[in-house]
């Protein structure tokens, strides 16, 4: 079917030797509790006359490598060489519409939907090749962007041929027919990221560097502490400064200058006195009380069984108390955004996970219709979930519509820790049972302040129940939000690091009471065959041997299924024991994520997310005092330096017979556990408190716990 | 204003009309546009802006222009010579050390330094050189095998 009017015009209109644009209708895409990808104007994809293929998607690059992965699905079923494939992503006004990129999604649910634009643009492509070289399309092969007749393959025509002189669009409506893994020649292999030259080269550009003509630098003034209110303020100092505008609005002060430099010295020269919030705050050791005693209550997320009869039958019971404090995103990257507002519109360079999104918080701020306001989204040096906040982005629009001039918005380490919406501090309070037989009799879980997610296992446990107070939503602030001193959000696998690492050391402290190696009691309750041969592959390459704990050898193990994907880890470590500190020597992960993409960028995702969680399971807490950000650089918040990464091996677990699914999250859910449970190994000391600190380890040792 | 400073950047001769205090950061991202140069903390701790003065790592956050005059800086963006890449950039693409790309730049340039003065480092020696800049996506070991092929006379991966 042709639908002239559904694809982006600017694209379609800049084709001067014509094209063929795949649109999709994209209700059949959608993930599950998620608004559906939108029937949209915008193309996914576009062939030009030249034969490049333009690649279109909502989704932004920080680092995870989908930029790559998706140029290799859509050149996979479209029969083309990923590098004439030119990906364009994180425009708004180029771009089909979506929610952001997070919680391992972009594999999942969109890539599905440009495979089948990319299908159906192969089908048009051949049927076109067909009538040129006058035989039936089944008679032709598709290769290189090529299509030649199967029968005589020096009869051929290709794709830029029969993509000059065309103007069509065409529409999808429901999943093609998407090639089967066997036959895949681009998607399973291992190809460099397409982004990788730029970034060695620093042409790749990030919105920091993004240069305007008479583009002015803005600093802003920030309140000493969260919900202080600003008594007064002199500004007198830096508007008698050579260049320096200053904007004066309630809730927005700022000084402004052609020069950073004198931007911030315009800054300095400010002399605010504000007005402290008096109410009484938690700090790191009371929060997880506040917490237990929130106004919230637990609402139930999963039942089976009857868990208070079961636990009249256990013969052993096991009550625990996990904790984890507040975790910093901490992107190399502090958010930035450079904005120009002219004519009634408004373009944003932002470092956002969430363009759309951050679109429509734009055109609120402005008071213009979002069609009038295009976010472009550049590299982003980093995401994690912290950058679905755009704050600075609606801060540089703002000042821009003020000054009438471009503005740049440029975070300091300082304001990025300070604006962070931290990873929540959560507690879990966990009672499980084993009975006469040694199985697990019942399971009762309670989380506060986490959220759901992963908290919901493979086990097979017949009697269980999970409840949740106060949980997280991708995009949103979460349910508990007043419970917090400061905002929380999103961070990578959202409370999955929290409930993982209370269910295993649960699984694990229940195998040592029953002197049964710890393997060896997580298969007797896994059913799940994914799961089991994921946590074989791992054991199998870690070379695991069963023996119960704690052995002394500082071994643990641990596995979570998060994002559709199962994953395993076995870690290694030594314990100083004078000491209490910890070296992680080496980790295994197997992952199984369905059909891998790209390999190499799937093995590098394991890595990433086992090397960051080293830092919420070991060094990484937020330190305050009630509203007060205490951490506010690197030198006092401890992210994982060359020095404590061990030595990881990923190892993708083969399943072909799976759609692709999350990759990014799921290993950095397991981190905490899998240490947990290596240091108890080391030991005998068990860790209820996240991160396992030296301070922390050598108290537990010291108490014999 | 004093008299302008001058430098190279890059092999070329410039000329800023700079107070000397002014930090080299601002020189080469505001004055310059050299953007490879990347600011993540702006206090000398995460290295995401260091750059070579006559070919030894510095912080370009730390450093003023009045202590770059007459001298030679290199940044990101002078690497690679006509087109072809230093064999460390090569060998980051080859290992996949680079995923956001954000510290990529001052890690190149850091490990540059260190095979200057040490064209055989060890593991060990690789990790102490580049333990004060901060990787956020964990691609440190990635790095740290990108740094040992070049230092072996292999700039490629074999696997």
């Amino acid at each position: 079917m042709s639908e002239p009017h559904a694809v982006s015009r600017r694209d379609f209109l800049c084709l001067a030797g014509g094209g063929i644009a795949v649109c999709v209708g994209a209700a059949a895409f959608a993930a599950p509790g998620a608004p559906p990808y939108p029937d949209d104007i915008a193309a996914y994809l576009l062939i030009g006359g030249d034969g490049r293929v333009t690649v279109f998607s909502g989704k932004i690059e920080m680092g995870q490598g989908v930029m790559t992965s998706l140029a290799q699905m859509a050149a996979e079923e479209l029969g083309v060489d990923v590098q004439s494939i030119d990906m364009v992503m994180g425009d708004t006004d180029r771009c089909p519409a979506d929610m952001g990129t997070f919680g391992s999604m972009t594999t999942r649910f969109f890539g599905p939907a440009l495979r089948a634009a990319a299908a159906e643009a192969r089908k048009v492509l051949t049927v076109l090749a067909a009538q040129r070289l006058g035989v039936t399309p089944g008679r032709l092969a598709v290769h290189g962007g090529v299509v030649s007749v199967t029968s005589a393959p020096g009869r051929q025509v290709s794709y830029a041929e029969l993509a000059r002189g065309e103007r069509l669009t065409r529409r999808v409506d429901a999943a093609t027919v998407l090639k089967a893994a066997a036959d895949f020649e681009v998607m399973g292999r291992p190809v460099a990221r397409l982004d990788a030259r730029d970034k060695v080269t620093g042409a790749a550009r990030y919105a920091a560097d993004i240069r305007r003509p008479g583009q002015l630098y803005a600093r802003l003034l920030r309140p000493p502490v969260h919900r202080a209110q600003l008594q007064s303020l002199d500004t007198s100092a830096a508007a008698a400064m050579d260049g320096v505008t200053v904007v004066n609005r309630e809730d927005l002060v700022a000084v402004l200058h052609a020069d950073p430099e004198r931007a911030a010295e315009a800054l300095a020269t400010l002399r605010a006195e504000w007005r402290l919030p008096q109410e009484s705050s938690p700090d790191p050791d009371s929060i997880f009380e506040h917490l237990l005693h929130a106004p919230l209550p637990p609402a139930e997320s999963a039942r089976r069984g009857d868990v208070e009869a079961a636990r009249t039958r256990t013969a052993r019971l096991f009550e625990s108390t996990y904790t984890k404090g507040y975790v910093a995103h901490a992107p190399i990257e502090p958010h930035a955004a450079l904005a120009e507002v002219a004519a009634g519109r408004a373009t944003v360079w932002a470092s956002t996970q969430t363009p759309f999104p951050t679109r429509d918080h734009v055109a609120h701020a402005l008071g213009m219709a979002p069609e009038r306001v295009r976010v472009i989204t550049p590299f982003l040096g980093g995401g994690f979930g912290g950058k679905s906040a755009d704050r600075q982005a609606v801060e540089a629009a703002r000042l821009a519509q003020i000054c009438g001039r471009p503005v740049q918005v440029a975070w300091d380490r300082s304001e990025e820790f300070f604006y962070d919406r931290f990873d929540p501090a959560a507690i879990v309070t966990l009672v499980s049972g084993l009975d006469a037989e040694g199985r697990v009799a019942f399971w009762d879980f309670t989380g506060y302040g986490a959220g759901d997610r992963a908290a919901a296992h493979l086990y097979d446990i017949s009697d269980l129940r999970i409840r949740v107070a106060g949980g997280m939503t991708y995009g949103q602030a979460p349910v508990a939000q007043q419970l917090h001193p400061f905002e929380v959000g999103p961070w990578r696998a959202p409370g999955a690091n929290m409930n993982v690492f209370a269910i295993e050391s649960q699984m694990d402290i229940m195998a040592a009471a029953l002197k049964v190696d710890p393997l060896e009691f997580r298969l007797r309750h896994l059913r799940d065959a994914r799961m089991r041969r994921v946590l074989a592959s791992a054991a199998a390459a870690f070379g695991w041997r069963p023996a119960a704990a704690p052995s002394g050898r500082g071994v643990g193990i641990a596995c979570a299924s998060d994002a559709g994907s199962c994953v395993a880890a076995c870690a290694e470590v030594a314990v100083d024991k004078a000491h209490g500190t910890v070296r992680v020597l080496r980790v295994v992960c197997a992952e199984d994520l369905g059909i891998v993409v790209n390999p190499e960028g799937a093995r590098m995702q394991i890595e990433g997310a086992i090397t960051m969680g080293l830092g919420y399971a070991l060094t990484e807490e937020l330190q305050f005092r009630g509203g007060d950000i205490l951490d506010r650089s690197f030198g006092s918040y401890h992210v994982p330096r060359f020095s404590a990464v061990p030595r990881i091996e990923a190892i993708l677990v083969r399943n072909d017979e799976l759609a692709p699914q999350g990759a990014g999250e799921p290993p950095i859910t397991i981190v905490g556990a899998v240490l947990a449970n290596a240091i108890f190994d080391a030991t005998g000391a068990r860790q209820w408190r996240l991160p396992m600190t030296a301070e922390r380890i050598r108290v537990a040792m010291a108490s014999g716990a | 204003m004093a008299a302008p400073i001058r430098f190279t950047v890059n092999g070329n001769p410039v000329s800023l009309a700079a107070r000397p205090g002014r930090l080299l950061l601002w020189g080469l991202r505001a004055d310059l546009s050299l953007t490879g140069t990347k600011c993540g903390c702006g206090v000398g701790i995460c290295g995401a802006c260091t750059v070579l003065i006559d070919g030894h790592a510095a912080r370009a956050c730390l450093t003023r222009l009045g202590d770059v005059a007459g001298r030679e800086v290199l940044t990101i963006e002078g690497l690679a010579r006509g087109g072809a890449l230093d064999p460390l950039q090569q060998a980051f693409i080859d290992h996949g050390a680079v995923q956001c790309g954000f510290c990529t730049p001052g890690m190149i340039l850091g490990a540059r330094a260190l095979l200057a003065a040490n064209p055989h480092p060890t593991h060990g020696q690789i990790v102490a050189a580049l333990d004060h800049q901060l990787c956020r996506c964990g691609a440190h070991q990635r790095i740290v095998a990108a740094v040992e092929a070049v230092a072996a006379g292999r700039g490629a991966s074999h696997e």
